[in-house]
Order: structure tokens, then C-alpha cells, then sequence
């Protein structure tokens, strides 16, 4: 049994033993570490960073560099100048889709994307492209529920200015192989932005090695608090591309006359950061790394495997995206019942899962849908919890009978 | 009767499986489209008023079984009536399903008081209301559309 035995690191679970919390691909369940970290360093450590004129800020602000570090280690970057905190995967993408498109690329350039974007990886794209004299292409999937490679290589070309591409797409949970990606984009010299959002807690990340130019992530989705995200980014391109958001930290001298900005990574950090955040952060880096991704996969696909023996023979059910090279969730329509109606149902049976159009609208229009159940699993998961599924989705299929 | 069973009463599963009034209504004098952006719940509603009476009535689209179920015994409940008669239901629904009705708002929405266990999924409530909602744009006249955000 390749299971992990976490669940007891959740408080939460103390607090709702009966509850099966399958929704992990919104946001995960805080570990008591990461809990504890928090409630400590405001207990105890708290301060504003970067001014350093007394102990406990000087402290504060090693927190967050000792941070930045734990996260370039963890994403396998050179430096850890090319770590920018930002609020989360949306504000990484936003940061990127301006300051790239205004500094580097030239009107008339394109930027590809696929059909399963989530929307957080077409709406600043779009944006971009408005403001700035660019197309949006769109690279399709396979019917396979994957992206369509032949039509990549088609789409792309040396107009083709960046390809944004989620690692693993929150509703197909298919793995989108990022290294060709970057191989063959930059041969046309196109920038490559990943959405990894889906991606950091399932799979080893290192960005050296993809070679991609931009990964981003959110903490809360890899066991952290939320309102703090990562901008991982090439030093050189980082240095060359425009301020974002302009404000204090960002600075390097201010006059009315004339502003000077500040290195990397502070160019990048216009304002107080989320320092807490960032600390609960590294905490969670470290209860993933304690755990180890070898540990982490065998259970993915324990638990994966399991629900999926177990989905596929129900009656009436679709289950969207690939088989396998596939990450830790399903996606399912059942025959005459809605999504929302099996959520509620489900919910009174203490199972969350999500229902929706989980805010990749071109894909529910591409499977012909308007929403679609989605479960997703997490080193909290066991085979209880999707016994628990199967028993309330067999309620669902006796009331819509 | 358990939470579950009194939002899924038989009733509006069986509206949700052969909903009435169903389709498209050529031509009409009233119309609204109401979405639910945050489901994706989306309906069309048309009414046919001759001298001020719904004479004809349907809606179309898609939708969980609450929303759907409440597109359908809405067609049934206006069909005939005035839009006078109308309103008061109208307004007496939308508070049984937040939970605002009096006993004596309830005593006139006769079977539509089957959606009365919806007050007790707070998330569900827009569903039940969307139709009402764009019944209240069609016929105040601004045939446009309504979202429930």
C-alpha cells in the first residue's frame, strides 16, 4: 500500500473527522506546521522587512530571504533574485502578461495559449494582447483530453511571441510536457510562461531543467495560507522588462524629478509583502520536501488508480481527460443530474468536491458543457474518502434515476 | 423527511425529467434571459400577453434540477393569469425561498411551496430564484437580461 498516512497532520480533520475533503485542486487543507508557523512567527517574531533599523525586523526580514531561498531550492532555480513574491498565480501571470508584453515584444507578435486554459492563463493574455497590438492563438486538445502537439508545432512560428501553458490543467489533470514546450518555442525565440498552479504539490518542479522562462504558483494550493504566490522568472529577462506595480520597496531613490528602482527581486515587490504568508510559505515548502515527492507520487497514484476503478463503474458517469500521464483529480459528468444538484447532494454526505465551470469556461464550450463535478486528492486523501465518494455519488444516481 | 429529500421532492424531479412549456415561443411580447454566471445556469423566459392575461408561456435552457425545475412550474403558475395576479406570487416566492414569507404570503403560492426546503441550502437559493427573476425583468418591461450576481 503506497498510501500516505497524513491525515492527522490536519487540524481540520480533528475538527470534521466525517468529512472527505476532495477539493484539494481549489485549495488544499493547512498542516498543523504550516498552522503553527504562522500563529508562532505573529506571536513572536512579527516586524515589516527591509528597513532592518532594530532585531526583530532585521529577523523578519531573514524569514523571508531564508524563504526565497527555500523556494528557489525547491523549484530548482540558479538564484533566488529570480523568485518574486506576488498575491498568488493570478497577480505572477498579470505581472508577466504587461511588463513582458510592453517591454520585449513588438505589436503585431502573437501569444499562444491552449483550449484548457484556466482563466487566471487567458484573461491577462487577452488584456495584453488589446493593449498592446498582440493576437491570442489558441492551441486545441486531442480528444484524448490533451494538448494537441502537431498543432502547437503549426501554431508556432517566430511571430509566436509567448506561449503560456498550464503544467497540469485543473479540470483534465493532463501534464502538458513543458520541456519540448520550451524547446521548441524557444527555437522560434517565443518566451514561455507555466501556469503551475495544479502542478507544485504532485510533481518535482525545476525550472533549470524545463528551461522555462516564467513559473508561477500559489502557497494554497501547496498546503500554505493564502494571499502569497510565486513569479519564478529568467534574471536576464526580469532585469530587462519594465516595472508592474510601482510604489515603496520597489525603489531605489524617489525625487520629483526622477525614480531609480530597485534590483531584482524588489523590483518586482512594489509594497509591503505578505510576510507572514511568505513564512507560512517556506513551512510548507518544508512539510513537502519532509514528505518527498516519491512518496507524494506513489500515493497520487494509489489514490488516483482507486478512483478511478471505482468512478468508471458507475452508471451514467463521463469522465473527462486522459488515463494516464495524468495528475491528481476526475473531472465527471453523471447522465440527468447536474453538477450543482450532485455537489449538494455529495455535500450532505460530508463530501466537498467542486462543481462548475472551474473558471475554464473554453473548455466546458469545447465538451459541449456548462459545468462539470470535479474531485480532487491530496496527501490528506485515503481510499476512505473515495469509498465515502462513491457511496454519496450512488445516491445521486437513485434520486436522478 | 431528511434536508435532502425535502429540497429533491418527487415533484421537481419530475419537472427536472419532463419539464413543461418547454422550447422556443414565436411570437412573444415579453422576454428575459437570466444567467447564473457562478453554475452556469442559463434560461430563457417568454410570455405571450393579450389583453394583459399570459396567454402563452415558455422558457428554454439549461440548469441544475432546482432551476429548472422552478422554470417549469413557473410556466404553469403564470399561464392564465394577469400580470396583477402575477406579481404578488412572484414577490411571495422569492421570500419562501429566502425564508421572509408570511403565513400569509405562503397560503397563495399553492404547489410552489414545494421549494420552501431550498431556504435550507443557502447556496441554492439563486437557482430557485433565476427564473423569478427574469419573469420580474420580462415583464417590467426591460427585456434584457438579469444575472443572479
Amino acid at each position: 500500500m503506497s498510501e500516505l498516512t497524513l491525515r492527522q497532520e490536519f487540524p481540520i480533520f480533528n475538527a470534521h473527522p466525517e468529512i472527505a475533503y476532495l477539493d484539494s485542486a481549489a485549495s488544499t487543507q493547512k498542516p498543523r506546521m504550516v498552522i503553527d508557523r504562522i500563529q508562532g512567527f505573529y506571536e513572536s517574531e512579527y516586524a515589516t522587512i527591509n528597513r532592518g533599523l532594530y532585531e526583530l525586523g532585521y529577523h523578519a526580514t531573514n524569514n523571508v530571504a531564508k524563504t526565497r531561498d527555500a523556494v528557489r531550492h525547491f523549484i530548482g532555480a540558479k538564484d533566488s533574485k529570480e523568485i518574486i513574491f506576488t498575491s498568488g498565480t493570478t497577480a505572477a501571470i498579470n505581472l508577466v502578461a504587461n511588463s513582458l508584453s510592453q517591454g520585449l515584444l513588438k505589436p503585431g507578435q502573437e501569444i499562444l495559449i491552449s483550449q484548457m486554459e484556466h482563466h487566471a492563463n487567458i484573461v491577462p493574455l487577452q488584456r495584453a494582447c488589446d493593449q498592446y497590438q498582440l493576437r491570442l492563438k489558441i492551441c486545441p486538445i486531442t480528444s484524448n483530453g490533451e494538448l494537441d502537439m502537431d498543432a502547437f508545432k503549426a501554431l508556432l512560428g517566430p511571430q509566436t511571441g509567448i506561449v503560456a501553458l498550464t503544467h497540469i490543467s485543473n479540470v483534465l489533470g493532463c501534464i502538458t510536457p513543458i520541456k519540448t514546450i520550451c524547446h521548441l518555442a524557444h527555437e522560434q525565440g517565443a518566451y514561455v510562461l507555466i501556469d503551475g498552479a495544479q502542478a507544485v504539490a504532485h510533481v518535482p518542479v525545476n525550472v533549470q531543467e524545463i528551461d522555462c522562462d516564467f513559473y508561477c504558483f500559489s502557497s494554497h494550493k501547496l498546503y500554505g495560507p493564502s494571499g502569497v504566490g510565486v513569479l519564478y522568472g529568467k534574471a536576464n529577462l526580469l532585469e530587462a522588462m519594465p516595472v508592474y506595480q510601482s510604489g515603496g520597496d520597489m525603489i531605489e531613490t524617489v525625487s520629483f524629478e526622477k525614480t531609480t528602482y530597485a534590483d531584482l527581486p524588489n523590483k518586482f515587490e512594489a509594497g509591503t509583502p505578505p510576510i507572514a504568508q511568505i513564512v507560512g510559505l517556506g513551512a510548507a515548502i518544508e512539510f513537502v520536501s519532509q514528505i518527498g515527492f516519491d512518496a507524494i507520487q506513489a500515493h497520487d497514484e494509489a489514490i488516483q488508480s482507486y478512483a478511478y476503478e471505482r468512478l468508471s463503474q458507475l452508471k451514467g458517469i463521463q469522465i473527462f481527460g486522459p488515463t494516464s500521464n495524468k495528475s491528481s483529480l476526475h473531472s465527471f459528468v453523471l447522465k440527468d443530474a447536474h453538477p450543482h444538484d450532485i455537489a449538494t447532494i455529495l455535500d450532505q454526505s460530508k463530501v466537498c468536491i467542486r462543481a462548475g465551470h472551474h473558471c475554464a469556461q473554453p473548455l466546458m464550450s469545447h465538451y459541449e458543457v456548462a459545468a462539470m463535478a470535479r474531485a480532487s486528492y491530496s496527501v490528506y486523501n485515503t481510499s476512505n474518502d473515495i469509498d465515502q465518494l462513491i457511496s454519496a455519488l450512488s445516491q445521486v444516481i437513485e434520486v436522478f434515476q | 423527511m431528511s434536508r435532502l429529500a425535502s429540497l429533491y421532492q418527487e415533484m421537481i424531479l419530475s419537472h427536472n425529467r419532463s419539464p413543461q412549456n418547454f422550447g422556443d415561443l414565436d411570437p412573444h411580447t415579453h422576454h428575459s434571459h437570466g444567467v447564473n454566471p457562478v453554475c452556469g445556469d442559463d434560461f430563457h423566459l417568454y410570455l405571450f400577453v393579450e389583453d394583459n392575461r399570459v396567454s402563452k408561456v415558455s422558457f428554454k435552457g439549461q440548469g441544475c434540477a432546482i432551476s429548472k425545475a422552478s422554470a417549469s412550474i413557473l410556466t404553469e403558475t403564470v399561464l392564465g393569469k394577469s400580470i396583477q395576479e402575477i406579481i404578488p406570487i412572484k414577490d411571495a416566492f422569492l421570500k419562501l425561498i429566502s425564508d421572509t414569507a408570511s403565513t400569509e404570503e405562503k397560503a397563495q403560492l399553492g404547489k410552489l411551496k414545494i421549494f420552501e426546503g431550498v431556504k435550507e441550502f443557502p447556496v441554492r437559493v439563486k437557482c430557485a430564484a433565476l427564473i423569478w427573476r427574469a419573469l420580474e425583468d420580462a415583464i417590467s418591461q426591460q427585456h434584457g437580461q438579469i444575472s443572479t450576481e
